[in-house]
């Protein structure tokens, strides 16, 4: 027996977090249904005139995303909280922070990542101009994985509560605001005509910035979490 | 395991204490535990065995007093089996989150094996019991290679059958040079010399 290497340890973590998901479709499912709900009850209460729609769309379909994003990141950390594997991991020998990583990277696997997939679909039924589909899909993808790491921390902080939801929502939502502010603000650049590059080249920077800090965070929440 | 070759303790803890919800469960507490050892921590319920077995593995940060040195790669079973139910026991075994190893399908099947679980490998976990559950769990030490295993309350949900299995795989491991702090109400019946930690007395016997 060797001890993995820390990559192989990551791609092992990524590999069961999306068998865990695979095996439960009903928890990838939801945020897409919960978009697609939403979605729906946007031009029953604002009127179905398209102009009006396609106007306000990028900023609904991005508040919608951020919500999805909110309602399962409470997830991530809960069930190995509850069934003890997360004292095991806390205890590995492999780098917390990579662990970590490994974790949000299959998260956002099973949500940012299809969301933004099927993002141009739903932009339809808001009637977005055509144009700007490419650079919703491009900065729901960087924003949604800004969204899972950060989501992450507020996670990893509640894990240890029986009822985080709300609380989860009020400790990071503010954490949310910038993306949303980039996020809805590259759409609205499209649909106008205007380059949409330097929205996205801000959302990377968040994204390089979460990748770089957010895994400390998240590290320290947990292990807060587990020993209280 | 260099350090069990030259003899230093595994792990040492000195002075330790601690308390919770104003009551002191232990003050003062130092001991080394020497490869070979096979330490049993007693106590009555809420005496701070489980406490100081989260302490001794790092689980635990702050909030008790002293310090624990830590020399060697530590096993820790606690009380949940960190078994996912949605996963098979060979899953289980081979994507464990702990990370100790990467193993060879044949070593997880023959422990698998050796905790009674054969012809259960791929078989989904919710469709096991408790006791199975944490057989899986206990599976984890026939594949370790850490000289020490903090165990709480290993025996719970195992048949009698399997905790004679587990005694005989403790002292294995305690011949081996390794060393076991474990906590249990059930005295073991083992013919090695077991070393006793009383948590209301704070002496080692």
């Amino acid at each position: 027996m060797t001890p993995p290497g820390t990559w192989s340890f990551c791609i092992r973590l990524v590999r069961r977090q999306l068998v865990l998901a695979v095996r439960r479709p009903i928890e990838i499912g939801n945020p897409l249904l919960f978009f697609a709900m939403v979605v729906a009850l946007f031009p029953l209460g604002l009127g179905p005139a398209p102009d009006q729609l396609a106007g306000f769309a990028p900023g609904i379909l991005w508040i919608i995303a951020l919500l999805s994003n909110l309602l399962t990141s409470d997830t991530v950390f809960r069930s190995d909280f509850e069934d003890g594997s997360l004292e095991q991991l806390l205890l590995s020998p492999q780098p917390l922070f990579l662990s970590v990583l490994a974790y949000i990277i299959a998260h956002w696997l099973v949500t940012g990542l299809l969301l933004a997939l099927v993002s141009p679909l739903f932009a339809l039924m808001l009637n977005l101009p055509v144009a700007a589909l490419v650079t919703l899909a491009l900065s729901l993808l960087l924003g949604t994985a800004v969204l899972s790491l950060v989501g992450c921390i507020g996670a990893g902080l509640t894990v240890g509560l029986k009822r985080g939801g709300m609380l989860i929502s009020l400790l990071i939502l503010p954490l949310y605001m910038p993306v949303l502010i980039f996020g809805s603000a590259a759409v609205q650049a499209a649909v106008t005509g205007v380059p949409a590059g330097p929205y996205l080249a801000i959302l990377g920077a968040m994204l390089c910035l979460a990748i770089a800090l957010a895994p400390l965070a998240i590290a320290a929440a947990l292990r807060i979490s587990v020993d209280a | 395991m260099s350090a069990t070759r030259a003899g230093g303790p595994l792990i040492a803890a000195r002075s330790l204490s601690l308390e919770r919800g104003g009551r002191e469960l232990f003050r003062d507490l130092s001991f080394e535990v020497l490869g070979g050892h096979l330490l049993q921590i007693q106590g009555a319920n809420g005496a701070g065995k489980t406490s100081l077995i989260r302490i001794l593995s790092g689980l635990s940060r702050y909030g008790y007093g002293g310090e624990v040195v830590r020399r060697v790669p530590l096993l820790y079973l606690g009380h949940q089996p960190g078994v996912k139910a949605l996963l098979t026991p060979r899953e289980n075994l081979a994507w464990h989150v702990a990370g100790e190893g990467a193993f060879a399908q044949e070593q997880i099947d023959s422990a698998l094996a050796r905790v009674g679980l054969y012809g259960y490998e791929d078989v989904p976990s919710h469709a096991l019991s408790a006791g199975q559950h944490r057989r899986v769990n206990l599976a984890r030490l026939y594949l370790s290679t850490c000289p020490l295993w903090l165990l709480d309350e290993p025996f719970t949900a195992i048949d009698r059958a399997g905790i004679e299995e587990l005694e005989a795989l403790l002292v294995e491991h305690v011949e081996r040079g390794g060393a076991v702090v474990m906590t249990s109400h059930q005295s073991l019946q083992v013919t090695y010399e077991v070393r006793f930690l009383n948590l209301l007395e704070g002496l080692v016997l």
